[in-house]
């Protein structure tokens, strides 16, 4: 059974705004059938045609989907149209006082209808579903290229997701967006994708080694790299690793989670070894400790 | 509260009289069968009388009885044995809509080297029989399809199935975890050479299972050890568990005649009076042959976890065949191998009666599920949709 917060049960129980405004200003809908939610959302604005005076929902979807949803509605009352779009998943996740990691698409549900109302509103052109299996035009302006077929998910909207909630293995990508959750055939490129989040995080100036180190420098170099360098591309994998000891130019770690017993954790030893000789000095021996 | 409990398929009630006879066996009566002195001889009597009770029910000898920790290991056992046994062949047979504890397995199979078939379904979860007869083939070293399906409950013609691959010289073996105790089952007059049985499903504790192995079938244990079983399963026995479920398989024998009436007469009226009040409902597999305690029903435009926690507010205890159920993110495999449409795959709720399933229960169910469903219709952008055009 789900661990549900008491907020996430009550917005589920008794939720807020549902129907709909005949006279509605913005209208956002995402996800189908198909998918197993769908999220209708309703807009009023003030006479400014500035701040949302109204807000009324539609949900198909599970517990945390109509609670998504009730909350979003809930949160945006009174708020203008810029301020609403500040609104993202985990604040909606936040308001509820948290959701079951494998059920944060929800809250990423209720943020897609937010910014695709919104953006209609404007005037921005909005694809309409055109797949059955559609889900989530957040960039409308955007176009961007299906990665999940299965759920019909664009690589911009995974970036964005990526990025904004500090996704890191694409189990997270999936729990957020679905992405992969279906025949699992895009998760390469899902990988590939918070790799990519990664490197923009970390804009890279050239790195040269350099020419004489003190032990005391090289052995926080080493460390450096480690978190910099290798760390985030075995989280991407599911794996990681940690540094147990340093002595001269031997370097000794050790892999964790998805790595550890890993066939091919030999391979990614000689990796980390190569990434640790260009940047920081040449004779540098990484062996790999069971401990 | 009290909780009306329909979730049978998953774990089931230890009947009374069945913890009663296990009882002593832990703080009194907790000799190690395998032991020489009379302390622990006595808890083999029992042990021993346990394994007829179950032959008895299955219609096999008691030799043919092998105790396991849960079905999961039977099945596991009864696969890995026949690949070793014929270590030349490399194909393995099973049915898309097999429980994990068979799929699972046989999927691994292939990142090993081995064909794996995967049998489809018809719309009503019935097995594609021409579809099996051109997979058998003399590389088949196992063909492993459940008796009956734990989601739609649908039965498969296991006996037929059985000859078609005895025909080939492959080994059979069936999982037959929710057929037992609910159908009558006669191994003596089968061609069937393994079959799992657990004992949680039919009011034993969880934690026991049967291996059924039939005399003169070729077997490699998957437990080495002592010579517990006659060396097919070594480890101590769980002599408690194993004492329970012989007294439930004899309860299962007794009462197999109100599963198939009484019980079904309140599954055929959940049902009919279900389909009666809420529009757009399916019965998943309501066409094949079922057992008679198993209702999955759909609901169209609305989704199987809401229901589930709505109904969990009364006490009522189901479960579905939803996505957002189990965390996975598509509907379950059973029903999309039947190609049920997504417009109500999503919508699956799957009520498993028992023998103390009583009347008051299933009025309550009728009673409380259509405002259930419409209210969440409400509040579903396709459910308006829908309600506007009635």
């Amino acid at each position: 059974m789900w661990d549900y917060t008491p907020t996430v049960k009550e917005h589920f129980l008794n939720p807020r705004n549902v129907g709909d405004i005949p006279d509605a200003d913005a209208v956002g809908e995402v996800g189908s059938l198909a998918c197993g939610d769908a999220l209708k959302l309703y807009l009023k604005l003030d006479d400014n045609k500035d701040k949302i005076v109204d807000a009324k929902f539609q949900t198909f979807g599970c517990a945390s989907a109509i609670a998504s949803s009730s909350a979003l509605t809930e949160m945006v009352k009174g708020k203008t149209l810029d301020e609403a779009l500040a609104i993202s998943n985990q604040d909606i996740a936040e308001f509820l006082g948290g959701l079951p990691e494998e059920k944060m698409h929800c809250s990423v549900m209720g943020q897609e209808a937010l910014e695709v109302a919104i953006a209609k509103y404007r005037g921005h052109e909005v694809k309409p579903h055109d797949h059955d299996h559609d889900h989530g035009p957040a960039y409308p302006d955007q176009e961007g290229t299906i990665v999940c077929k299965c759920f019909g998910i664009t690589d911009v909207f995974l970036k964005k997701v990526i990025e904004t909630n500090k996704l890191t293995t694409a189990e997270q990508v999936t729990h957020f967006t679905k992405a992969g959750g279906g025949c699992g055939g895009c998760i390469p490129r899902i990988k590939e994708l918070i790799a990519e989040v990664m490197g923009n995080q970390q804009p890279e100036e050239p790195r040269k080694r350099p020419e004489k180190l003190s032990n005391m420098k090289k052995m926080q170099m080493i460390q450096e790299v480690l978190e910099r360098d290798i760390r985030p591309l075995l989280w991407a994998d599911g794996g990681d690793l940690e540094l147990i000891d340093i002595d001269g130019p031997k370097v000794q770690v050790a892999f964790r989670k998805a790595c550890a017993g890993c066939a091919s954790s030999g391979y990614t030893s000689r990796v980390v070894e190569q990434k640790l000789r260009d940047l920081v000095a040449e004779d540098i021996v990484v062996e790999e400790v069971t401990a | 509260m009290k909780e009306i409990y329909l979730d049978n398929n998953a774990t089931t009630k230890v009947d009374e009289a069945v913890f009663e006879e296990m009882r002593p066996y832990f703080c009194e009566l907790y000799g190690n069968p395998s032991s020489m002195h009379f302390f622990g001889g006595q808890v083999q009597q029992k042990v021993d009388e346990a394994r007829r009770r179950v032959a008895a029910l299955l219609g096999a000898s008691p030799d043919e009885i092998i105790f396991t920790a849960c079905g999961t290991e039977s099945d596991n056992a009864a696969i890995r044995s026949a690949l070793e046994v014929f270590p030349e062949k490399r194909h393995v047979i099973t049915s898309r809509v097999e429980h994990p504890a068979v799929l699972t397995q046989c999927r691994n199979l292939t990142q090993k080297g081995y064909r794996v078939s995967e049998i489809g379904v018809d719309s009503e979860g019935r097995l594609d029989m021409e579809e099996l007869k051109a997979a058998v083939d003399d590389d088949t070293a196992i063909v492993t399809l459940m008796y009956a399906n734990n989601e739609t409950g649908v039965i498969f013609p296991i006996e037929e199935i059985a000859a078609i691959v005895k025909a080939k010289g492959a080994l059979f073996h069936t999982d037959a975890v929710q057929a037992v105790g609910k159908v009558p089952i006669n191994l003596a007059a089968s061609k069937i050479d393994m079959l799992s049985l657990s004992g949680h499903k039919l009011h034993a504790p969880k934690g026991i299972g049967v291996l059924y192995l039939r005399r003169g079938t070729p077997f490699r244990p998957f437990l080495v050890g002592g010579h517990q079983e006659k060396s097919r399963r070594a480890g101590t026995e769980n002599a408690a568990a194993i004492i329970a479920l012989g007294k439930a398989c004899e309860l299962a024998g007794q009462s197999m005649t109100i599963e198939n009436t009484q019980v079904k007469a309140l599954r055929d009226r959940l049902q009919s009076e279900l389909m009666a009040r809420i529009p757009h409902a399916r019965i998943n597999g309501g066409a094949a042959e079922r057992l008679p305690n198993t209702l999955n029903i759909a609901f169209e435009f609305v989704e199987g976890e809401a229901i589930l926690l709505l109904l969990n507010e009364l006490g009522i205890c189901a479960s579905s065949g939803s996505a957002c159920t189990s965390g996975s993110l598509e509907p379950s495999h059973v029903l999309r191998a039947m190609g049920v449409p997504f417009t109500c795959a999503h919508g699956s709720i799957r009520f498993s009666l028992s023998r103390y399933t009583t009347d008051a229960e299933i009025d309550t169910v009728i009673r409380e599920l259509p405002p259930i469903i419409a209210h969440l219709r409400q509040m579903s952008p396709f459910g308006r949709e829908f309600l506007k055009e009635q």
